[in-house]
């Protein structure tokens, strides 16, 4: 690859990237960090199972290429928390959210970005936030419950 | 064509096992152990999922512990560690949860030492593995118990040797052994060593709990695998790598039974990263769990791969199945049904019923191919190294995917190893062991470990997808309303098409998943099968023909109540009749008679049943109280699927544009003993969703043979702002045998759906999906058709 080294910052800890730089981000998660708790779901942003924050932002990671994170700060479900107990995880394992488990990934940190901005987040809002994550086992009447547990658990 | 490729959850019934009560055989088992030991052999069968710790707060397990099975699901360290193996595979139902908690329960274990491991697949060794037709529980409760029970003696056993008092005055509690007469206890870990050399316990001996002194068992009990599932750690086939590992994308035959003409592949070896392009050669119809076929990009990462496949220039031809099309086999479909088919139940002459009916009625139904859309696309890692062939995926059934896997590339399945690891959703896809091949084939040829990475749009476009379906109901109503005749006829393309050449359509045996098996009071049935040819690879899919068969049924018992001018709970409780217990196999239907593979005297249709479920969720759901405003309805169905009785009433809310949304459901489910009620609970939830798919958004269509859908872009399936808001599930407390939980929650949901759309809106939806069919619905309907629970 004739293109510069792409740095960028996954978790806290500092990367350099020198392939593609057309991959997604995904791949790159995926393939050369071995962070696979970010998910490939369809590879065009409709069922949200790769959702990182680039920047604190909730991303697609299949949509986001590595040239375009040069210098970010990624976040993946890994790093969300050092113990994994983020008000939202913790919810998830008191309401017994996940079925196969797959989507939660993503869907955990959507609702984080969501729990950041919005403290109280009503139906309406978790629906919007959410409308983007698909989960076949159908945990959806769970994860409304584990975000506001979770938001009621933040306050 | 066998059996178990009608109805796959045939095989799953009772395929002994070593008796897990045999007393001789445990200790050859364990003699042979102990044996392995002195030759400095091991026993540490490290699964793909590893050791997992039941809490994260646990003390580590400790490496060094010398493990030994007294079992083939129990495994005793003599540092106290408990290790449970798990021969089922876990894709959302939580049997990684359910199973050992029966076991441990049992044991009198202390559920914090406990560990759950996977088993790889060896059917000989821990019975069937065919993680499907919702049988892990009510095929395996019995041993589960006899397993845990069976090493509770035995450490009793030894106790009692160690203290020289009789077996008799010791008991188990909680990881310890108590003598009672002086209060001396013993922990399991310190009895291993004497529990090792002692024979196991006499059958007479071993004695299952009564229900009161079960800890866990039918309680609650929070998931095993939570703490990696919200961490992302859990692990599952596509995040398996091994070094050296390349990654394979392949571009399969757009139509069943295609082959590759011509290859250009010059674009795709430009791209970096891919390193060759491999020919899979192509299965001749009907190409059953062997793989497709088709052009392999070996790259050194999917990124590449991906790019490396869209750059392939292939022509194909696409055979004979290059004519299918949805629209005109529709048209085919509904032809079909209009003629009588094979008979599947008989009982009384309907044609002379029909015939001197006061009210006849007929509704013909539609529901076209659905895919399993599981959120984690196939994918599979093999190994073929030194003669042997390794495998790790996301498999239903590593038994099927090792004896496939065998065949394929013409080894000894004793050669073949398959490891499980986490599914990320199955529904039956991943029964399928197509994958697997693919993998292992491709690591033959590379030379090199190497992962198949199916994309979303090779999950939809080249499934096994569920059956396009066509019914054709008539019925005939007395002048009270009651219903005197049912005529049902049906035309669905066979799963077994899929295994076996020239099949002309489903055979009477696919009814009894749910179509002749109804527990409806009427003199005069007939239950019919007419011809469908399959011209795409048919499988199974969550509730199988149940699912159309649920909606078909469903649907039009509610049409019938409208007919009758009866409220439709009314009338559906009296189309159940008196309480009565029946064995089908004598009762009109046509052998084999299949019962999902249990008895008709362990599973007789009780209609008693199916009454209190209804009797249950109409009185939860509010039903008998103020009507909803126009726009809003409730429906109420009942099905029985899988040996379970389930009831839903469903409230739909139906937007000016037609979207359906379903606020607020009731399940009432009577299976029998349910082992983990949470879990249960979980899986009617998502039933229901699915259905919501199935029914409201879902559809495969074909045109020249070939999908037409590609991803979640054009493939609709419920999101959250759909989803129910409140979903109450009443699950009738029973000692019971225990019957299916994972799939018999959609049939039933199919009907209650509609049937609420109707309530809400006057539009009776035949024609599915539901899609947007009920735009406007405010304009075009009447509402004055609307009746009873809504």
């Amino acid at each position: 690859m004739s293109t510069a080294p792409i740095s960028l910052t996954v978790n806290g800890a500092r990367r350099t990237f020198d392939g593609d730089p057309t991959m997604p981000l995904l791949w790159y998660l995926r393939d050369e960090l071995a962070l696979t708790g970010t998910k490939y779901g369809c590879g065009i942003s409709q069922c949200g199972v790769c959702t990182v924050h680039v920047n604190g932002a909730p991303v697609r990671a299949c949509q986001r290429r590595m040239q375009s994170v040069a210098d970010a700060n990624v976040t993946t479900i890994e790093g969300l928390h050092p113990t994994g107990a983020h008000p939202l995880q913790v919810a998830w394992r008191d309401i017994d959210v996940p079925q196969c488990g797959f989507c939660q990934s993503g869907q955990i940190m959507q609702a984080a970005t969501l729990l950041s901005k919005t403290s109280k987040p009503t139906d309406a809002d978790i629906d919007t936030a959410m409308n983007g994550h698909i989960c076949r086992c159908g945990t959806y009447p769970r994860i409304r419950a584990a975000i506001k547990a979770a938001a009621e658990a933040s306050r | 064509m066998s059996a178990k490729h009608r109805l796959p959850w045939i095989t799953a019934h009772p395929e002994p096992i070593d008796d897990a009560r045999s007393s001789a055989a445990l200790e050859t088992h364990r003699r042979d152990f102990v044996k392995l030991l002195g030759l400095g052999g091991l026993l540490v069968a490290a699964g793909t999922l590893g050791v997992r710790r039941l809490n994260a707060a646990d003390p580590l397990f400790a490496p060094n512990a010398e493990p030994w099975e007294p079992h083939a699901y129990v495994r005793l360290g003599d540092d106290g560690i408990i290790t449970i193996i798990c021969h089922r595979s876990e894709m959302g139902q939580g049997i990684r949860t359910t199973m050992p908690m029966i076991i441990a329960d049992e044991m009198e274990a202390d559920w914090a030492t406990c560990r759950v491991e996977q088993a790889p697949g060896d059917d000989k060794k821990y019975g069937n593995q065919n993680t499907d037709g919702s049988t892990s529980i009510r095929d395996f409760l019995p041993r589960y118990r006899e397993a845990g029970a069976t090493v509770r003696a035995l450490l009793e056993d030894a106790a009692a040797r160690e203290w020289g008092v009789a077996s008799g005055d010791v008991r188990a509690t909680n990881g310890h052994v108590v003598h009672t007469a002086s209060g001396r206890t013993k922990a399991f870990a310190a009895l291993v060593a004497t529990a090792r050399t002692i024979p196991m316990p006499a059958k007479e001996r071993v004695r299952i709990k009564s229900p009161n002194e079960r800890r866990w068992e039918g309680k609650q009990m929070p998931s095993i695998d939570l703490v990696p599932m919200t961490t992302g750690t859990a692990m599952y086939g596509a995040d398996m790598t091994l070094p050296g590992m390349k990654v394979a994308v392949i571009s399969r035959p757009p139509v069943w039974g295609g082959k590759v003409v011509r290859v250009d592949d010059s674009l795709a070896l430009k791209v970096p990263g891919v390193e060759q392009v491999v020919r899979i050669p192509e299965t001749p119809v009907p190409s059953a769990f062997f793989p497709l076929g088709g052009v392999a990009v070996i790259a050194k990462n999917t990124w590449a791969a991906i790019r490396g496949r869209d750059a392939l220039r292939i022509t194909w031809d696409g055979g004979p199945n290059a004519t299918y099309d949805s629209t005109a086999y529709k048209a085919s479909l509904l032809s079909s049904v209009r003629a009588p088919g094979k008979a599947g139940r008989t009982v009384g002459d309907v044609p002379k019923a029909l015939a001197g009916a006061a009210q006849r009625v007929t509704a013909e139904y539609y529901m076209p191919h659905l895919s399993h859309a599981q959120m984690e696309p196939v994918a599979a890692l093999a190994n073929v190294a030194n003669g042997k062939v390794e495998v790790w995926a996301p498999t239903q059934s590593p038994q099927d995917a090792r004896n496939t896997v065998a065949q394929y590339l013409k080894v000894d399945a004793a050669n073949v190893a398959v490891h499980v690891t986490l599914l990320g959703g199955g529904f039956g896809r991943k029964s399928k062991p197509d994958f697997l091949c693919e993998a292992a084939f491709l690591s033959r040829e590379v030379g090199a470990p190497v992962r198949v990475q199916w994309t979303r749009e090779d999950d939809l476009r080249n499934s096994y997808l569920h059956s396009v379906a066509a019914h054709r109901l008539e019925a005939g109503l007395d002048a009270t309303g009651t219903v005197t005749a049912w005529l049902h006829r049906s035309a669905y393309p066979a799963i077994g098409a899929t295994f076996a050449p020239n099949v002309p359509g489903a055979e009477p045996d696919e009814l009894t998943n749910g179509a002749s098996d109804i527990p409806f009071d009427i003199p005069n049935m007939s239950v019919e099968i007419c011809k469908a040819v399959a011209h795409t690879r048919i499988g199974w899919y969550r509730s199988v023909n149940a699912i159309h068969h649920g909606f078909a049924i469903g649907s039009f018992v509610d049409e019938l109540a409208y007919a009758a001018k009866k409220d439709p709970a009314d009338f559906l409780l009296a189309l159940l009749g008196p309480d009565r217990v029946v064995d089908l196999s004598k009762a009109g239907l046509v052998a084999p008679a299949s019962n999902y593979g249990a008895s008709w005297a362990d599973h007789p249709l009780d209609s008693g049943r199916a009454r209190r479920v209804v009797e249950l969720a109409v009185e939860q759901s509010g039903w008998r109280g103020a009507k909803l405003p126009r726009g809003k309805g409730r429906g109420v169905a009942i099905h029985r699927s899988f040996l379970s009785y389930v009831a839903m009433v469903v409230e739909v809310e139906v937007l000016p544009d037609g979207t359906v949304l379903v606020p607020r459901t009731t399940v009432a489910v009577d299976a029998g003993f349910i082992a983990n009620p949470d879990r249960a609970r979980a899986q009617m939830e998502g039933a229901l969703i699915m259905a919501m798919s199935n029914l409201l958004t879902s559809e495969v269509t074909f045109a020249g043979g070939k999908v037409i859908q590609s991803n979640f872009r054009d493939y609709g399936v419920t999101r959250m702002r759909a989803a129910p808001h409140v979903v109450n599930v009443h699950l009738v407390t029973s000692e019971g045998l225990p019957g299916g939980i994972g799939e018999p929650g959609v049939p039933p949901a199919g009907g209650a759906i509609g049937n609420a759309i109707f309530a809400a809106t006057g539009v009776r939806v035949r024609q599915l999906p539901v899609g947007k069919q009920l735009a406007g619905w405010q304009t075009t309907s009447s509402a004055g058709v609307r009746g009873g629970g809504g």
